[in-house]
This record gives C-alpha cells, structure tokens and sequence, in this order.
C-alpha cells in the first residue's frame, strides 16, 4: 500500500468524518487518493480557513478535527489556525505535504521547515522520514491531540514518503512511553479541597475551558449546587455552567461582570476548574483576590501556581476529580451570607447598556438573537467588540455552544470556525456574530460555505471601525484614531456575489424581523446590522489594574 | 542560581530543538549541554546547565520540559549529590623554559599532555567546575591559545 492509501485507511481506522484542506504540489498522491476515498472533503478557499473549520469542528463537537495543505505557503497558512488550537487546547490534527525527502533542507520550490515552524505551536509535531512509519505516526497524532489536555499535532509527509510502498498496519493501542497524562486526581489532595470547602465561608467557582473540554458540565453544575457557591466562568468556560442558574455570575475579568469580578476579588477561597489564570482574568496579578486560598483542578503540571500561587494543587481531570470532590464533601459549608452579598452586588452593578435611543445597539441584537434561538443555537464569534459582546449579552447554558478564540484572540476565526461547526452539527443553528472588521479577514469562506450549503448566519455588527481598537484609543489615546476608521464594501452585495442572501439593518424595528428571516432562510446569510458606531463594551478593567477597579460607563 | 538539570530523552531528530526552544523562547542562556546515548541506544541524555535569575521561570521550564513528548524524565540535581565532570581541550604556548612546569600542573590536576611541540602544547583535563577555573587560570601563565570544552556532565549518587 502507498502513503497515500495508508493516510486515507488510517484516516478511516480514526473515524474521521470531515477534512478541511486544499489541494497543492506536493499533496497530490494523497488528494489522487482521496478522490474515490468516501471520505468527506471540504474545500477551503484559504488553508487559515481549512484549520479554523477543523479548530470550530473539534470545539463543537469534542471530536478531533483534521485539516491537510500542501508544502511551503499551503503549510505556512495553516499556522495561524494551528497557533488558535494550541492556545485553547483544542484537539487537532493537520497533515502537510512536504517536498521530496532527499530535497528537503535545498531550498527546494514550495519548501517550509513547517515541523520547525509550528514547534512553540504544537502538543507535537512529526516529519515523516519512513513509509514505514506512517501508519504508527498517524495513531500517535490522534492519540495525542486528543488526550490529556489536547492540542494540535502537525504531521509533515514529504511526497516521496506519500509514493513509496509498505504493507499497512494500523496498530490498536498507542504506547509512548514517555506521554502519561494524569487523569486520576491525588486522593489526599482531593480530601484536602473538601475540608477546605468545608471551612470556607465565601466559596466561589472559577471555571474554564477544561470544563468543557472533560465533558465536566454536569459535575460542575452539581458541584456548585451542593456546596451552594456562585459561579464565573472565563470567555472559554462559557456554556460550562447554566447561566440561568441564580448561582451564575457569568464571565470575569477584563470584560466580565461586576459583580463577577467584586465576588473572587471578595472571596475566601476560589476553586479554578480547568482555568489558567490568564492575565485577562486576573489583572494586576499582586491584587488578586488577597484573602482567598486557592484550590486549582488542572490537567496540565505546568498550569498550576504558573500567574498566582496555588495552595491545593489537584492535578488530573476535571470530570474525574469533580465526581470525587462531590462525594468527600460530608460537610456543606453556610454560605447563605455570602450569597446575599454577591446578589447585593448583582443588583448594584447589573450588566447594562443604555437603549434609550433610536439607534441599534450592538447589545441589542446580541439579546434578541439570544431571545429568538432561545438560547438554543451555537454562537461562533470574530474577536473584538462583538467577541465580548456576544460573551455577554448571550445567555449560555449548555457546554459547546460557545465558539470562540480565547487565547490567540485571532480575527477572522469566527467565519471558517462557523462553517466547521454547521459540518459537525448540521441540525443546529449556528450563528457567527462578527465585526465589519473581521469578518473581512476570512470572507472568502462565504463561498465555501455557499458551496457545501453550510448555512451559517452571519450578524455584522457593522460600527464602521476596528471597534475595540478604538476603545483604547478613545479611553488611552486621546480619541486619536490612527487606522480604526473603516472603508467597507457593501456587504449586502457581497453576500449576493457569493451567492448568500444579505440583509441589511440600519432600523432598530428591523432588527427582530431580519433575524427571524435569516434563520427561516435555507441559505447562508449575512446580516449588516448598521449600528451605534462609538459604542463601547463595558464593563472594563484597564490593562494592568485589579480587576474590581472598573470602568463601568453607561453611554 | 546555577541549576544542573538532567534529561532523558528519546534519542530522536528535533528534540534538541524543542528542549533549546523552551528555554529561548523565554529569553534564558544555556550555559552548557552535554547530549550522548545511554546504555540504552534509543534514550539519549542531556546535561543542561542554566542559570537561573528567577527560579519561578526555571520551575515553568522544568514543568514544560515534563509535557515535551519526546522527554522520559527530568532531573533536577541541583539540590541532590550527584558528581559532575567536564572535559577541557586547551592549546597552550610552549617553549623549553616552561616544560617542565607544565608537566607539574599536569600531574596536580591529573590531566594528560596530549602533544607537544617547539611552539605549543595541547592538554586534556577532566574536571569538576570549580577546579576547572582553577586549571585554566594557571594555564594562563602559559598563554591560552585555544579553549574546547565539552559543557558539564553529572550523574547522581
């Protein structure tokens, strides 16, 4: 059997249902392959599109996502997708063709030391040297992007290796001797976090992306009930926990609600769940919740006391160590008080906007979309303004429902991530809310879209600006707006060209009609929500201050 | 603070790289790296010596190095017994007033006169780190016309 059959047989052997790729030179024994494969192929029109499809797949599904691109450029457009999964964990597997074996290192046409490249942006990455290796390679990527704390896994295929002949043989387990994850928690560190639960009076529930990644919802949500402690999520745990919920404080930070922020900044102990610490979380690290002890769940050694110092490690995963925290708890600590304060600061500082205006806030449709999926869809989100304001005005309440690049923070995710999340849960509906900004930064996935009859519905919430750019300039640099201000084409037309239906919202009364009409519309659609051009999001921690010292500002 | 750390890894490509990216990808020197096989042909093992400004950091890399794929162990013997050793290569002037002398040094550090000639003399030492720069300084006497040294070695009592 060639390379070229071994991928696709062992591609089969993984129970891949989707790739997203694009063909190229030093590919092309295996696209040969794949031609009468059975397999379902979707042509990206840009390779950074084939990774963030394969990144939104994986994250709406939990299953692992592949992509494939050729040598050289092909390979080199796939980083900044690989770099997205990476940062958040998401279990990936890209497959790149690479020049001839005996050229590689000659500067030869196409040529990229990719394996060298995404190194500091990969769990692990291989250059196939052998034919005979290729089958064990393959078995090892999966297994590693998808255990432990995932994360992406390039496997670079020179195309001499994808020619050459062997017999195929997938082999049933994967045995690295050196890749162990811990997955069982330490049962005196587990007892150690009850009594600590035990004794606290102001408990609260710090909860991540591992949350969702170890399916830990339910424990999370059970936990949180028990010991009766409130519960904030970071932009990557939410969905994590029911945002109905009376205990759900929703997100922290940066961005996050008030009464999130006063609550950790207040509490006595903080239990992370599969969290980070990231900066964006923490603010002015030596201001961090001073009166709290601390109890981190974590799948990764080298996450815990990383930002702040960690009093009781638990290291494992989420899932398993939640179930047995639940049940070592005899005693559920009083926290009736506390909980009286957190809801004092609830109503003292609620998340608001003003809609004292005829104009369309951003805000606005944020919450009728939420009103009329009723909560039910799958929002995918650009980053910026609309990223923290889809974060905010949406209400979550079940895990993998909310798509979005937390770690990298990359424009144009929210596009390419929408149409692998419709590929992997076709009966949904999936929603990317976007600026006029980003959306432009992937646009041509439209006809991607179009083509295969993904149809994802795109809210513009066009503000004619890089929108949170120029929040900082207006708040830190004296409304001095270098490069913020936008030229747009008409995205109507655009999405016509493409052959997508566009609508566009300059009335507020529009609003509800055109995304109730998007949704009934058995197409993409792409609506251009003409809105209040200067709003900001808030509330707003400034970079480098505790995360109680807001900007709450009400335009 | 100087650490000693040392590495058993696969005996693979690349995985020089991945353990050199980790550290200068945040900015820390290597001070010295010493890579051979082991007993085992397909394990390999890496003595890496750094100097740690903030051992927060070190306590990062060290758990980064844990998570490389390619890595078995991780070691930090810093804080354990272990002996050390480096091999230095060093070429020196010569001429017939100073012979003699220099056999003596050689005898003192139990080190080996490899070769000489009318203008110079190549010396091998294997030594722990501090009687290294005692050795090299008493050479200087000589002139030091070229220094190769190997970065340190350790195994742990």
């Amino acid at each position: 059997m060639t390379g070229a059959q071994i991928f696709i047989e062992a591609l089969k052997k993984e129970k891949v249902e989707v790739i997203f790729g694009y063909p190229g030179g030093q590919v092309l024994p295996i696209f040969d392959k794949l031609y009468d494969s059975g397999l379902h192929f979707i042509l990206t029109r840009h390779e950074q599109g084939a990774a963030h499809a394969a990144d939104g797949y994986a994250r709406a599904t939990g299953k692992t996502g592949v992509c494939i691109a050729t040598s050289g450029p092909g390979a080199t457009n796939l980083t900044t997708g690989i770099a997205n999964a990476y940062m958040d964990s998401i279990p990936m597997v890209a497959f790149t063709g690479q020049v001839k074996s005996f050229l590689i290192g000659n500067d030869a046409f196409q040529e990229a030391d990719i394996t060298g490249i995404t190194r500091p942006i990969t769990k692990h990455n291989y250059l196939v040297k052998d034919v005979k290796d290729l089958a064990c390679v393959i078995k090892e990527a999966f297994h590693i992007a998808s255990t432990g704390r995932p994360g992406p896994v390039v496997v670079d295929i020179p195309s001499d290796i994808q020619m050459a002949d062997t017999n195929f043989e997938y082999p049933n387990v994967c045995n690295i001797r050196s890749y162990n994850p811990t997955l069982k928690g330490h049962p005196g560190q587990i007892k150690k976090a009850a009594k600590a639960i035990s004794q606290a009076k102001k408990p609260i529930i710090y909860a991540g992306g591992g949350v969702i990644i170890s399916e830990a919802s339910e424990e999370l949500n059970r936990l949180a009930e028990k010991i009766k402690a409130p519960v904030t999520t970071t932009l990557m745990g939410l969905g994590g926990f029911n945002q109905r919920s009376e205990l759900s404080l929703g997100m922290l930070g940066m961005h996050g609600t008030a009464y999130a922020n006063h609550a950790i900044m207040g509490s006595d102990l903080i239990i992370a769940v599969g969290a980070r610490f990231d900066d964006r979380v923490t603010g002015r690290l030596d201001a961090f919740a001073p009166h709290a002890q601390i109890i981190h769940i974590d799948i990764d050694p080298s996450s815990i006391s990383k930002n702040i110092k960690v009093h009781i490690p638990i290291v494992g995963d989420a899932k398993n160590i939640l179930r047995e925290l639940i049940d070592e708890i005899k005693k559920v600590p009083d926290t009736s008080h506390w909980l009286g304060t957190v809801k004092g600061w609830k109503e003292k500082y609620p998340l608001r906007y003003s809609n004292n205006t005829d104009k369309i806030k951003p805000q606005y449709v944020i919450e009728k979309i939420c009103e009329i999926t009723k909560g039910q869809a799958i929002i995918c989100t650009e980053v910026g303004q609309n990223q923290m304001w889809a974060a905010q005005y949406y209400t979550y309440t079940k895990p993998r429902t909310f798509i979005s690049s937390g770690g990298l923070g990359t424009m144009g995710f929210g596009l390419p991530a929408a149409m692998g999340v419709k590929s992997g849960c076709p009966d949904k509906i999936v929603f990317d809310i976007a600026g006029d900004g980003s959306i432009q930064m992937n646009i041509q996935e439209l006809m991607t879209c179009v083509a295969e009859k993904l149809n994802v519905k795109i809210a513009i919430l066009n503000n004619g600006y890089l929108g949170m750019v120029r929040q900082w300039q207006e708040l830190f640099y004296k409304k001095r707006y270098s490069q913020t201000t936008l030229v747009n084409p008409d995205f109507v037309k655009l999405a016509e060209a493409y052959g997508a239906k566009g609508i566009r919202v300059s009335k507020k009364e529009e609003v509800e009609k055109a995304i109730v009409q998007a949704i009934e519309i058995d197409n993409v659609v792409m609506i251009d929500f003409i809105v209040e051009p200067e709003e900001n999001v808030f509330p707003m921690v400034p970079a480098g201050e505790a995360i109680n010292s807001m900007i709450e500002g009400l335009a | 603070m100087r650490h000693t750390i040392s590495v058993l890894v696969e005996n693979k490509f690349g995985v020089l790289a991945r353990i050199a990216g980790l550290f200068s990808a945040r900015g820390f020197n290597i001070d010295s790296l010493a890579v051979g096989e082991t007993q085992d042909p397909a394990v390999s093992c890496m003595t890496i010596v750094v100097n740690a400004e903030d051992e927060r950091i070190l306590e990062q890399i060290k758990k980064q190095l844990h998570k490389l794929i390619d890595i078995i162990t991780v070691i930090d013997l810093t804080k354990k017994e272990f002996f050390e050793r480096e091999l230095v290569l060093v070429k020196v002037s010569l001429d017939k007033s100073n012979k003699a002398n220099l056999e003596k040094i050689a005898h003192k550090f139990n080190a080996e006169i490899l070769h000489s000639d009318k203008e110079s003399a190549i010396i091998e030492a294997a030594l722990e780190e501090k009687n290294i720069e005692e050795f090299l300084s008493v050479l200087k006497e000589f002139g030091i016309k070229q220094l190769v040294r190997t970065g340190k070695i350790a195994i742990p009592k």
